[in-house]
């Protein structure tokens, strides 16, 4: 039973500079679906990072969301019969709704763990800031007839410090109450991404959107991050978006992979299929760019010709076409293709699959 | 399945390897967040200016600031029947002549000079006064509220009634000078203090606020400290000096005169911490703390401003001597503080005519006393700057 918690629907985003202006995003549209990973690939400045950031309405100035509509369906965490769906994109970016949902419904873990982290206070100081500000404590106030009254109370600072602990042990730093003390710079790198990801985690979000946790790590470490990740996603139920470049790393942690190339997603399908039944052309020039261990020929690396085209001038009909291998004259520079389901769960657009 | 979630349910068979009772192991964690205390301390221990600096300062607000009554002989007020005596000069004489290791002062004998037709005072070598320490004295309220009248030292009235100890000399009206510099350190040092600490806040605030908001309120910010920097001092200080009624009572024109001075000085702070905040705003702890739902408030507060502190007290400590110079130019001009409240700038005024400077000229003593306060806050200044940047070079 997929049920979606965030609809993406042909969102657009521009950033008015002084040259012109870049469209980050257009006309993206995707589900993230409840307690599911979703990883989202693509070349740096294809629009990964910025669509994650619409989602929690944080897009820089001067950039500004024009079209289209991010559809949270909220749940009560204390009610959760009940669905209410909330159109982020009209929310105001300094109100109380939103500061709700980042961090108490949706987290965030950044590509930076080096600088993510305030440096003067403690790690556990900044775990209990999220609680704080998130985290209800219900507390029986009394009874009438059988059924308790329930009240919600903030956190204490005791208690506070008590659930940064445990998540700190959740997320495995060992020692955790002596880390609970430690300052930024007395943790590692991937000490401090393991409290990045704690602070994310303490408000017991329903969507965690992790910004290439693991660019700014060694190897190791990126695995230990992952295999953590992917625990507490069993353990408790969450949805991930997962942003990344890496199609090592995807491969491992998404059920569902969403191509994206200049702000449009091309594909989506299951990672199984992204990897072995690519459609989109991009998606294979992509695949076909990843060195294979053992292959020992003297072929070159593929790697996808041409350049990124300028922001400011995008090319007509379909983006990928200046560099697409399987280019076809007068149609593909002239014709937009369609986002369209080509097998069960298979989302293509390109017009090779389109009858045109 | 949503409420089933939950974080205080700790899976017990989670098995993390070092599992140790929950609750704080001090010592050890004091020594890991002190290190970079330490290493400031290390490296402002090792710069001698910087400790002379500290000592100078830290004498100086505990004898001026805090206890001027223990620590002068006289009152303040206090109107002794010797006019612009000159200062009695130390001798370690017994009355008798023997010598002795406790210091006394000389006697002071007024003559008439017969050619100016001036009364003089000329010492007289015969009487001879023993200083005494912690000797019972005029009664005053130690601060403020708890009575004694224990001077750090004077002369014992009981057993010399006719004694003396104007160590400085006196002024006009035969008050004690060295009171009155102790005394008059206090207004002048607290207004240093005070007067910094509303200029610290005030410049906090407002650079904080229009760098992390830039834009429009950057703008409106930045003009207004232009605005306040071009404007002339001198005619300012007069415009608003004069706006202070003269009716007010003296406490009340202290605190207006402070107002002004952080009115004037606060620009400078605010476009320091300004250009910190910018830098600072950029780093991914911002978007951190905003994508866990922190408010601008509490991003500003709680993480950009705590980053700028190593920096903001090295200007704030090298912005106190300006204040306190400014009180005296102002007090000096008449703009500032008046009679009967008493500041250093006070005691300068009252000896600001020639008159004074060729018959009087040891009520001049005030000026060395400025001086030293003025150095002391910039060496210890210089030295925090060195030290709190302990990773830098030299």
């Amino acid at each position: 039973m997929k049920q979606p918690l965030v609809e993406i629907k042909d969102l657009n985003v521009h950033f008015e500079v002084r040259d012109g202006t870049v469209k980050a995003i257009q006309g993206a549209s995707f589900d993230i679906i409840r307690g599911q990973t979703t990883g989202i690939i693509g070349e740096s400045g294809c629009g990964k990072s910025i669509t994650a950031k619409a989602i929690m309405q944080m897009i820089p100035r001067p950039g500004k969301i024009v079209k289209g509509e991010i559809l949270y369906h909220f749940r009560d965490k204390l009610n959760p019969s009940q669905e209410e769906i909330i159109n982020i994109t009209e929310l105001d970016p300094d109100g109380t709704r939103i500061r709700k949902i980042r961090g108490g419904e949706i987290g965030m873990i950044f590509q930076e763990p080096m600088s993510s982290l305030t440096p003067v206070y403690t790690a556990g100081y900044q775990i209990g800031e999220a609680l704080n500000l998130h985290r209800l404590v219900p507390q029986k106030v009394g009874d009438q007839m059988d059924t308790a009254i329930m009240e919600y109370r903030n956190v204490t600072k005791q208690e506070a410090r008590e659930i940064a602990i445990d998540m700190l042990q959740k997320v495995g730093l060992p020692k955790p109450h002596e880390r609970v003390d430690s300052y930024p710079h007395q943790l590692s790198g991937g000490q401090r991404q393991r409290v990045m990801i704690a602070i994310a985690l303490s408000c017991d979000p329903v969507m965690l959107i992790a910004d290439e946790p693991t660019t700014a790590l060694d190897v190791s470490i990126e695995a230990q991050i992952l295999d953590l990740m992917r625990d507490l996603q069993e353990r408790e139920d969450m949805a991930i978006m997962f942003i990344t470049h890496n199609l090592g790393v995807v491969a491992e942690m998404a059920e569902d992979i969403i191509v994206m190339y200049m702000g449009k997603q091309v594909e989506r399908a299951s990672s199984l299929k992204v990897f072995y039944e690519a459609k989109h052309p991009y998606t294979r020039a992509l695949l076909e760019s990843i060195p294979h261990v053992g292959k020992r020929d003297r072929a070159r690396l593929a790697s996808i010709k041409g350049m990124v085209p300028s922001p400011f001038e995008l090319p007509s009909g379909c983006v990928f076409h200046t560099r697409c291998p399987s280019f076809m004259p007068g149609k593909c520079d002239v014709i937009e293709p369609t986002w369209q389901e080509i097998e069960e769960d298979h989302w293509v657009s390109c017009l090779l699959y389109e009858e045109v | 399945m949503g409420n089933q979630r939950g974080i205080n349910q700790i899976d017990p068979s989670d098995n993390f390897d070092e599992i140790e009772p929950v609750g704080k192991v001090k010592g050890k964690e004091d020594q890991l967040s002190q290190a970079y205390w330490s290493l400031v301390w290390w490296k402002f221990k090792k710069n001698k200016l910087a400790i002379v600096g500290a000592l100078i300062i830290f004498l100086f607000y505990t004898v001026c600031g805090v206890f001027p009554e223990f620590f002068s002989p006289y009152l303040l007020n206090y109107q002794s029947d010797y006019l612009e005596a000159r200062p009695q000069p130390l001798t370690f004489k017994k009355p008798d002549g023997s010598f002795s290791l406790r210091p006394a002062v000389k006697g002071l004998d007024q003559e008439l000079d017969l050619i100016t037709r001036q009364r003089t005072w000329v010492v007289n070598e015969e009487r001879i006064y023993p200083i005494s320490f912690f000797v019972k004295g005029q009664p005053y309220k130690l601060l403020g509220f708890i009575p004694s009248n224990i001077h750090l030292f004077g002369i014992d009235t009981e057993k010399y009634p006719e004694g003396t100890a104007f160590l400085f000399g006196t002024d006009r009206v035969g008050r004690d000078l060295l009171s009155r510099i102790l005394y008059g350190g206090r207004l002048s040092l607290l207004l240093g203090l005070i007067g910094q600490a509303l200029t610290l806040i005030l410049g906090l605030v407002l650079g904080a606020i229009s760098g992390y908001y830039g834009g429009v309120v950057d703008i409106i910010v930045q003009r207004l400290t232009e605005f306040v920097g071009a404007f002339p001092d001198i005619p300012l200080f007069m415009a608003l000096a004069a706006a202070i009624p003269v009716k007010w009572s003296p406490i009340i024109v202290y605190f207006m005169l402070t107002l002004i001075l952080v009115f004037i000085r606060w620009g400078g702070l605010a476009r320091q911490v300004r250009g910190l905040i910018l830098s600072l705003r950029e780093r991914e702890y911002v978007l951190a703390a905003l994508s866990s739902g922190a408010n601008a408030r509490r991003i500003m507060f709680r993480h950009l401003i705590p980053g700028t502190i190593s920096h903001v007290i090295v200007i704030a400590t090298l912005m106190i001597p300006g204040m306190i110079l400014s009180e005296t130019a102002l007090s000096w001009l008449g703009l500032g503080l008046r009679p009967p409240l008493t500041s250093w700038g006070v005691l300068l005024q009252e000896v600001s005519s020639v008159r004074v400077i060729r018959f009087a000229p040891w009520q001049l003593i005030t000026v060395p006393f400025i001086i030293v306060v003025v150095l002391g806050f910039n060496m210890l200044g210089d030295g925090l700057r060195d030290a709190l940047d302990p990773y830098g070079g030299r």
